[in-house]
């Protein structure tokens, strides 16, 4: 009964969304437009509609209801609670459920809240969105229907895949899908603008928290992501450029470029058409991503459900939005006036290296990720991996961080570098002394880590400059959520240096009582133990990690899952303030010496890479919070709003 | 303990059948010399993994990576430049089996344009900068 | 805008990564990893005997001026049981068979051709996968046509099939 509820809500909710879409058209087209009243509640009725059936499905896996298909093929009865929940999105309906959910429940917050756009561009933003929900509706009810029944109810169910049984996993799926759904919304203010060509510091406004959000999203799923893969996949690797990650890195690059892009349209007035641009290209990208991830044509290391029927789907709504958007775009743009002026020494010059940076890296990722694609349809099978991005990427990578140091200390419009010339020349100071103590302390290190650690140390002062000389309780919070994103830019590029340049190995096969050396570290392997778990057995070895007195415990496990049948290695991780002793436990020595494979690394400061993504996204976050606690506290009356 | 003894011998069997051969002794252990070892794991780093595909043999848990990884040390503790062992590998299993094309023949292109799209990005980029004030 | 052709180009961006997806979504993908050693000799090894009772495997063995098969098995692979029979009718075709064995035992290998027959004038025991990485082969089963004169001439990925036994017959003949 709740199943049939929820599908017909979802019928239901397609329907209102045809409603928004054909309103939007009616009042476009210039005519009457008795429909445009109707708009606005539509929203409202699509959000309630979606979010009662993203519930349903909910609930159809709290209490187990093994006579749905999707929960019979994607829960167990003997699956603990918490990942019997995330089932309803550990899977591709419910995912997809999820973002129609989220996005419907967005379109009717935009209905509701969003006051500073004019009525016409508004109405025009909610028929696009009205638009791109129907494309995800049709998805849903005629290729992945999550409601579809099972005759006859399994007794048990068939289980979730293992890898993805676990709390990091179960969330960061979701969470990279809240960031696609935010930068829809971007995409939909953007067509909206566009069509109603009212592309000014009002749209840009209405926009900014929508992207803020989608990015805060987008920056805590990829971080997650890469701790999970950290500890998971068992190698100590944390970013391997696989076209899963390249998948997800694609659309906060262009996040972040639009994020930047975005502030200089609301608070200057310029950068009017590539702001559309970049919304565009962000939305398109998150698009991109989920068909990579989905249909499975590019081989990845990530396990997840492949479908090509789907992943064809998701590219026809794909090529369908963002070439009908992109025409838009040819065909109007040259209607939206020219921004305000400003010279290349500006805080908007900065932005603009910010934007070219991000957008060669980007175009760079997509590049190398598609290539092996483009070369097997030219006849020839090739690689493209980790050494070509390292190798194409970190370069610009480091410009984008010398423009860091100098970008947010500029005025906007225009500025001489020689105002800031105490700062350029302690930047220079910080560089070169810092990058000659990472050397003197490892001579061998290569280039690219000296450079990113002596970088990240002038960016670790320079990220806080932007507070000085002013009064810092009515200093307004995006300012800090500024300062303390780019800090985490620094925190984040140290620890990715320090552990590309200094981390240590030592591979080894032990018998219990037999120890290994790492880094100053000793190693015991005391035993090797059977465990059992809810759905697995595994071997755990003890051992005791032992350095300057102090000893711990570390326990890495080799797990065997059943249901289906899937082994991983549970690494062990011991945190220091300095960085991370990770040990894995391997396979046995097929000699039969009663040896152990045993890993070790001792990767320092490893762990800032991801508290720096924490403090990037908790930036993110204040900022968000500042900009609804000012537009709550007073409208914001621009001068370039009447032109 | 005893009752745990069959499902100790069940994971001493990988899931995947790869046999019962001896690991090679290079495959999961380091290189005595740090210069060669270093040079080792750049190298494995940079080589595809033939059974999984989507990992560097460095990464893999595969018999066929342990092979490769254990060819890899060898050829590097007996004075081999990784270039050549790369070749070595190439003439064996095409191209597909490095992570970094060669900047001619198809992979040309890979390397070209991220200096293409640069110089690209800031001509159009120009137009946006006045004099005026 | 004076160059009204540059907006046009993200659109042309979109239709060439359209084209490229669906390509691949249209075109099988192709996951095996052939062999880079066709049309090159047979590289030098000299492989114990994998078994009592069937000779080693030397490269210079198979380079007698008669074409022959290489079979790559092992005994803990599953589709080399499939394959087993399709061996035998190339065997009764006048084809001569040798072998190499994966990270195999003695003992499983016996095990193997006392329950599947014994197609194989001479079978090598590869227990670390060396040879294997020389031929460029990237797993089990495969099977390669050797020239008379050592020359690695074709390769076949996965079991050998019903259908796959007159080709390679083909290929055998062709190389005489």
């Amino acid at each position: 009964m709740i199943a049939e509820a929820g599908l017909a809500a979802l019928w239901l909710a397609a329907a209102m969304a045809l409603l928004q879409f054909v309103g939007g058209l009616t009042l476009l087209r210039g005519g009457a437009g008795q429909l445009v009243p109707l708009i606005k509640p539509a929203a409202y009725v699509q959000g309630a509609l979606c979010a009662f059936a993203f519930f349903a499905l909910m609930w159809l896996f709290y209490v187990t209801d093994l006579s749905v298909l999707l929960v019979a093929s994607n829960s167990h009865i003997d699956k603990p609670m918490i990942f019997k929940l995330a089932g309803t999105w550990g899977n591709h309906e419910g995912s997809m459920l999820l973002w129609v959910a989220v996005l419907s429940v967005s379109g009717a917050a935009i209905a509701f809240f969003e006051k500073r756009i004019d009525a016409k561009t508004l109405h025009a933003t909610l028929a696009v969105q009205g638009f791109i929900a129907l494309g995800f509706f049709a998805f849903l009810l005629f290729a992945s229907n999550p409601f579809e029944r099972l005759e006859p109810a399994p007794l048990e169910g068939a289980g979730l895949n293992p890898l993805l049984q676990d709390v990091g996993l179960a969330f960061h799926p979701p969470t990279l899908y809240m960031g696609y759904v935010g930068l829809s919304i971007a995409f939909s203010f953007a067509v909206g603008a566009l069509l109603t060509n009212q592309a000014g510091p009002a749209f840009a406004r209405a926009m900014r928290p929508w992207v803020l959000a989608a990015w805060i999203f987008l920056t805590i799923g990829i971080a997650a992501g890469s701790y999970w893969a950290y500890y998971e996949l068992g190698w100590g690797g944390w970013w391997f450029w696989d076209p899963v990650e390249n998948a997800s890195l694609m659309p906060w690059l262009a996040a972040t470029a639009l994020l930047h892009s975005v502030s200089v349209l609301a608070t200057r007035n310029a950068l009017r058409a590539w702001t559309i641009m970049l919304a565009l290209v962000a939305f398109a990208m998150s698009m991109a991503g989920t068909f990579l991830v989905r249909s499975g044509i590019l081989t990845s290391v990530h396990a997840f459900a492949v479908d090509p029927e789907r992943g064809a789907f998701i590219l026809a709504l794909m090529l369908i939005y963002t070439s009908i958007a992109f025409v838009i775009f040819a065909l109007r743009i040259g209607a939206v006036k020219q921004g305000e002026p400003f010279q290349l020494v500006s805080r908007e010059g900065g932005i603009v290296a910010n934007n070219i940076f991000l957008s060669v890296i980007l175009a760079i990722v997509l590049i190398g990720t598609l290539y092996p694609l483009a070369a097997e349809a030219m006849g020839d099978k090739i690689s493209v991996g980790p050494p070509y991005f390292n190798k194409a990427t970190v370069p610009v990578m480091l410009l984008l961080m010398v423009a860091l140091l100098i970008g947010p200390m500029l005025r906007w419009r225009r500025d001489a570098l020689m105002r800031i010339k105490y700062w350029l020349i302690g930047a220079a100071a910080i560089l070169i002394c810092g990058g000659l103590a990472a050397w003197k302390l490892a001579p061998d290190t290569r280039l690219f880590p000296l450079l990113g650690i002596a970088l990240s140390l002038a960016l670790a002062v320079a990220a806080w400059l932007p507070l000085r000389g002013r009064k810092l309780l009515r200093t307004p919070l995006p300012i800090f959520g500024m300062v303390i994103a780019h800090f985490g830019i620094a925190v984040s590029v140290f620890g990715m240096a320090s552990e590309s340049g200094f981390s240590k190995e030592t591979l080894t096969a032990l018998a219990p009582g037999e120890s290994a050396e790492i880094s100053g570290w000793k190693v015991k392997l005391d035993d090797v133990k059977p465990v059992v778990g809810d759905n697995w057995v595994a071997v755990e070895g003890e051992m005791v990690a032992s350095k300057n007195g102090g000893t711990f415990m570390l326990r890495p496990q080799s797990r065997q899952f059943f249901k289906p049948e899937m082994q991983t290695s549970e690494a062990a991780l011991l945190t220091r303030w300095n960085g991370q002793l990770y040990a894995v436990i391997a396979q046995p020595n097929q000699e039969g010496d009663g040896r152990w494979q045993v890993r070790l690394w001792w990767k320092p400061f490893v762990t800032f890479i991801w508290y720096g993504g924490i403090l990037i996204a908790l930036g993110g976050t204040i900022s968000l919070f500042g900009r609804m606690f000012r537009r709550a506290k007073k409208p914001a009356i621009n001068k370039w709003e009447r032109a | 303990m005893r009752a745990f003894a069959p499902i100790l011998l069940a994971l001493s069997v990988p899931v995947f059948a790869q046999g019962s051969g001896p690991t090679p002794p290079m495959a999961n252990q380091q290189l005595a010399d740090p210069t060669q070892e270093a040079q080792a794991m750049r190298l494995m780093h940079s080589l595809r993994c033939i059974q999984c595909q989507g990992q560097s043999i460095a990464d893999s848990d595969a018999a066929m990576a342990a092979t490769m990884r254990a060819q890899v040390r060898q050829q590097i503790a007996a004075g081999e430049k990784p270039q050549a062992i790369r070749s070595w590998m190439i003439d064996r299993y095409g191209e597909w089996v490095s992570f970094e094309p060669d900047m001619k023949g198809a992979g040309l292109l890979l390397w070209v344009a991220p200096f293409f799209i640069f110089v690209a990005s800031i001509w159009l980029a120009r137009g946006l900068f006045r004099r005026r004030s | 805008m004076n160059r009204p052709w540059l907006l046009w180009i993200p659109l042309a961006v979109v239709a060439f990564i359209g084209g490229l997806a669906i390509y691949g979504l249209a075109v099988p993908k192709d996951d095996q990893v052939h062999s880079a050693m066709i049309g090159k000799k047979l590289p030098a090894f000299a492989l114990p005997a994998a078994t009592a009772g069937v000779p080693a495997l030397s490269n210079t063995d198979m380079a007698d001026g008669k074409p022959r098969l290489l079979n790559i098995f092992a005994s803990w692979c599953l589709p080399c049981k499939a394959e087993a029979p399709h061996l035998e009718t190339l065997k009764a075709a006048g084809i001569e068979i040798d072998a190499i064995a994966i990270r195999d035992k003695p003992e499983d290998v016996a095990a193997f051709l006392a329950e599947f027959g014994n197609p194989f004038r001479r079978i090598g025991s590869d227990s670390e996968m060396a040879v294997q990485l020389m031929l460029g082969s990237s797993g089990v089963p495969e099977t390669y046509v050797i020239g008379g004169d050592g020359t690695i001439l074709f390769q076949h990925i996965g079991d050998i099939r019903a259908e796959h036994v007159p080709m390679l017959i083909e290929k055998v003949n062709a190389a005489r």
